[in-house]
This record gives C-alpha cells, sequence and structure tokens, in this order.
C-alpha cells in the first residue's frame, strides 16, 4: 500500500486528535474519585445548612438564590424597573415560575 | 482487490491535503473560525452538563419543603408561630425555622450570605466565613471582622473558622454566625425567622402537606425540592440565557462559514474540477476530492474544538466565561467543575457542525462535476 507523506501526516494528527479525545474520557472517569471526596464535603455542607442554591452569582438576591426568587422578582426595584444584573441575562429564571 | 481501493482512496486524499495545502492562508483561517465556533459550542456544553449535574447532586440535600411568606409580592419574615401551625399538619416530621439573610458589605461592594444554622453557629462573637469572603476581605482566622448594624452601631466578629475552600460552589460567600449576632445585627424579632425548612415523611405527600400548608397559610409560598432542583436544570437552559446567546453568535457565524461555501465555488476551484475532469477523473472521484475536503476541514476543526473546550472548562476553569459569568459580583467563587463528558451531546455537536459543513462543500462541486470540462474551463 502506498501513502504519500501529506496523507501520513494527516493520518498521524488525525490518530493524535482521537487519542487526545479518549483522553478526555479517560481524564473524566479517572479524576472522578477526587472530585467525589470534595463533591461530599459539599452536599454535607447543603444538607446540615438546609442550603438551597449554588453560590454562582452574588450580585443580587434573585441569581444569588434563583430557587428561592418569586414572581415579584422582576419588579424588585420599583414598577417598570428593568432587571438590570449581567448574570440576570446569564441564566434562564426558575421553571415553576415562567409556568406557575 | 481492496489493497487497490484503499490506494485510490490514500491518492484522492494526497491530492485533496495538496489542494488544501496550496490555499493554505484562506483554509488556516477557515480552519480557525471553525475551531472556535465548536470551541465555544463545546465548551457552553461541557460547563452547563457539569453544573447542571453537580446542582443535581448537590441539591438533593436541600430541605423537601422552604415555607416562605409573602406581604405585598415580596419576601417577609416569618412569625414563629406558623412553626406550630405546619407541625400540625399530617405527614409533616419537622419544621425549623432559618434565619438567613444578606448583608452588602459597602467597603468591599460584595454581598455576603448570612445564616445562623441551629446548633452549628460558631458561638457568640465568632464567624466561620466562606473562602470568598475570606479572600476579598482579605480576612483569616483570628482577625476581627467589623460589621454595620440595623442601628448604625459597629459589631465586630471574629473570625474562628475558614470554611473549606473546595466547597466553595455553595458556601464562597456564607458567613455562619450565632442566633443571637444575627437577630442583633439586623434587628430582628426573637419571634420571627426568615422562612421554614419543612421535612415530610412520606415523599409520596410532598405535594399534598404543600398544598395543605398553602391553604392554612394563604400567606405564604411553599417551594419544593423538585423545584429546585428543577430551577437549576432550567438555568443554563439551551432556550434562555448562556446558551442563547452562545448557541445564536455561534450558529450565525456557522452559517454564515457554511453559507459562503455552499453559494458556490471559486472560479480557481470550478477551473480546477474542469482540468481534473478532462484529465480524465471521473464524476465521483471529483466529489470524493471535494467530500475528503470538507471532512478535513470540518473533522479536524471538530476534534480540535473539543479538546480546546475541554482543557478551557475543565483545566483553565473556564476562564473566557468566567467575566460573563462574573457578571457585577465582586465576590465570585472559584470552583473546579467535576469533568463529566456526554457522549450523546458530542455526537450531537458532531452532527450539527461536521455533517452539514460537508454537505456543503459536496453539493456546490457536484453541480460543476456533472458539466462538461470545456464549459467549465471556459467561464
Amino acid at each position: 500500500m502506498q501513502i504519500g507523506r501529506k496523507t501520513a501526516w494527516y493520518m498521524l494528527f488525525l490518530g493524535a486528535s482521537l487519542v487526545l479525545v479518549m483522553l478526555i474520557f479517560a481524564h473524566a472517569a479517572l479524576t472522578g474519585p477526587y472530585y467525589e471526596e470534595a463533591l461530599e464535603e459539599k452536599a454535607a455542607m447543603v444538607k446540615a445548612l438546609g442550603l438551597t442554591d449554588l453560590c454562582l452569582f452574588t450580585e443580587a438576591r434573585y441569581t444569588r438564590h434563583p430557587a428561592m426568587a418569586d414572581l415579584g422578582t422582576a419588579f424588585q426595584d420599583h414598577p417598570l424597573s428593568l432587571e438590570h444584573f449581567p448574570s440576570g441575562s446569564v441564566i434562564a429564571p426558575p421553571r415553576h415560575l415562567r409556568n406557575p | 482487490m481492496w489493497i487497490n481501493w484503499v490506494n485510490r482512496q490514500a491518492n484522492i486524499l494526497e491530492f485533496t491535503l495538496s489542494s488544501l495545502l496550496r490555499r493554505r492562508g484562506r483554509n488556516a483561517a477557515l480552519v480557525l473560525v471553525y475551531t472556535a465556533v465548536v470551541s465555544v459550542l463545546a465548551s457552553a456544553m461541557f460547563f452547563t452538563h457539569s453544573i447542571k449535574e453537580e446542582a443535581a447532586m448537590l441539591l438533593d440535600g436541600a430541605p423537601e419543603i422552604v415555607v416562605q411568606r409573602m406581604v405585598a409580592g415580596r419576601h417577609d419574615l416569618m412569625p414563629a408561630a406558623y412553626i406550630d401551625a405546619i407541625r400540625g399538619i399530617r405527614g409533616v416530621s419537622h419544621v425549623k425555622g432559618r434565619l438567613w439573610g444578606y448583608y452588602y458589605d459597602a467597603a468591599e461592594k460584595a454581598n455576603y450570605t448570612l445564616i445562623a444554622p441551629e446548633g452549628l453557629a460558631p458561638g457568640r462573637g465568632n464567624v466561620a466565613i466562606g473562602s470568598g469572603i475570606s479572600r476579598s476581605r482579605k480576612a483569616y482566622e483570628g482577625d476581627l471582622m467589623p460589621f454595620r448594624a440595623h442601628d448604625g452601631s459597629e459589631m465586630n466578629f471574629r473570625v474562628r473558622k475558614i470554611i473549606s475552600a473546595r466547597s466553595e460552589l455553595v458556601s464562597a460567600d456564607l458567613m455562619l454566625l450565632s442566633e443571637e449576632d444575627f437577630r442583633a445585627l439586623f434587628g430582628i424579632a426573637p419571634d420571627r425567622v426568615t422562612d421554614l425548612a419543612v421535612g415530610v415523611s412520606n415523599p409520596a405527600e410532598v405535594i399534598t402537606v404543600a398544598r395543605k400548608v398553602a391553604e392554612a397559610l394563604p400567606d405564604t409560598r411553599p417551594i419544593l425540592r423538585e423545584e429546585i432542583l428543577r430551577t437549576y436544570e432550567a438555568v443554563f437552559n439551551w432556550r434562555g440565557g448562556l446558551m442563547a446567546v452562545v448557541l445564536s453568535a455561534s450558529v450565525l457565524a456557522f452559517v454564515i462559514l457554511a453559507w459562503d461555501k455552499a453559494s458556490g465555488l471559486s472560479a480557481e476551484e470550478r477551473r480546477e474540477i474542469g482540468v481534473l475532469k478532462a484529465i480524465g477523473w471521473e464524476t465521483s472521484e471529483v466529489l470524493r476530492m471535494k467530500f475528503f475536503e470538507g471532512a478535513v476541514v470540518s473533522l479536524s476543526s471538530f476534534l480540535m474544538g473539543v479538546i480546546a473546550a475541554y482543557a478551557h472548562v475543565y483545566l483553565a476553569d473556564s476562564v473566557i466565561f468566567a467575566p460573563v459569568l462574573k457578571g457585577w459580583s465582586v465576590l465570585y467563587p472559584e470552583f473546579k467543575l467535576m469533568p463529566s463528558v456526554d457522549f450523546y451531546q458530542l455526537a450531537a455537536l458532531f452532527f450539527l457542525t461536521v455533517i452539514p459543513y460537508t454537505a456543503a462543500t459536496v453539493v456546490p462541486s457536484w453541480r460543476a462535476a456533472t458539466t462538461d470540462p470545456d464549459a467549465i474551463m471556459r467561464t
């Protein structure tokens, strides 16, 4: 079988990329135990303190605790006030408020 | 027999690669843009998938029902007498008043979440703080932290403990303090709590209990754990927020790219097809060459994009997304997401990016390849 130089290089690149993609799956599986320990610590804290939300955005009440937000959230500052915190455009409102 | 076939394909691929390298500047730019589009899409996918998974695992321990009191469309403090009213509902196993709130630190321009946990408070005059607060306030164990109380007076708390940085995803902005200190800081009467955490003995009765709570205390609003979990399932929904922003920009870029390809071949490419046909290439071979061209560009970009996205989200802690996610937050948790790759999502991304592009390369070539070579070369 004759394979040209460029084809050989491309196959090498393709093979290396595929190996790296496989390594992604391996990395995700192998690092699991390390993260699980931290996950258990966090889960224990959620249970002990009765937490309801992840600490993702601390700029406003409804982004710090989206699960606790209510239907008045959109007008929290004054009627007709538009929601103005950047993280409000990054996350969607809770489903139970959209379909009450 | 098959060796001949493989050799033939290898030769076509070799010719394709030479042809791509002849226009290396244009194709390199194409691969770069394509890789960036895939990488941004895959990053958003990895990020949201991990956050959703982690939220589902963590918030499984959240209270079964949280009962809030609403006054004029706003949360209001809950009279402690409501605890007994809810305790009387059949099926309720326990009711706990929660004391928590926000404190805006004017010096740091950051919001903290203050909690007075029952039995876990660090003792009067002391606080345990999340590592996010410790980082932004440069407060460490043994330091004194001044706070402005509701009446304008200053209250000083000694930092007893910094909550482990490993739990930053739930605790970066937390400050734990005693019930007495919490009430003194915010001026909350002893017969008031922020909201109630309700436990239900039989999980099947949660909805019934919530309904009974809303009936017995009409000014309250129960929030089920299932709703909390669903919130995080939908929080980074593809229809809203981050995904919509990323998707629309990426899809638009990709459509322009594919449209440019599909709308026609350059004069040079047409001439190339004409010459190939004139020297005896069959239409199927020309099409295969064009298919290889599309596949080489899109497959390479897809693989590099996915690898770059994984490195970005899990090894570089979403450094490109961070400015968007941080928003106005001064206090932003520095968390490492648990790597989680969903094979089906990757497959969907593959079919959405590689297949349409490859098809867009082949279709216009098919039109050129089926025309008379003489006519093509003369145009």
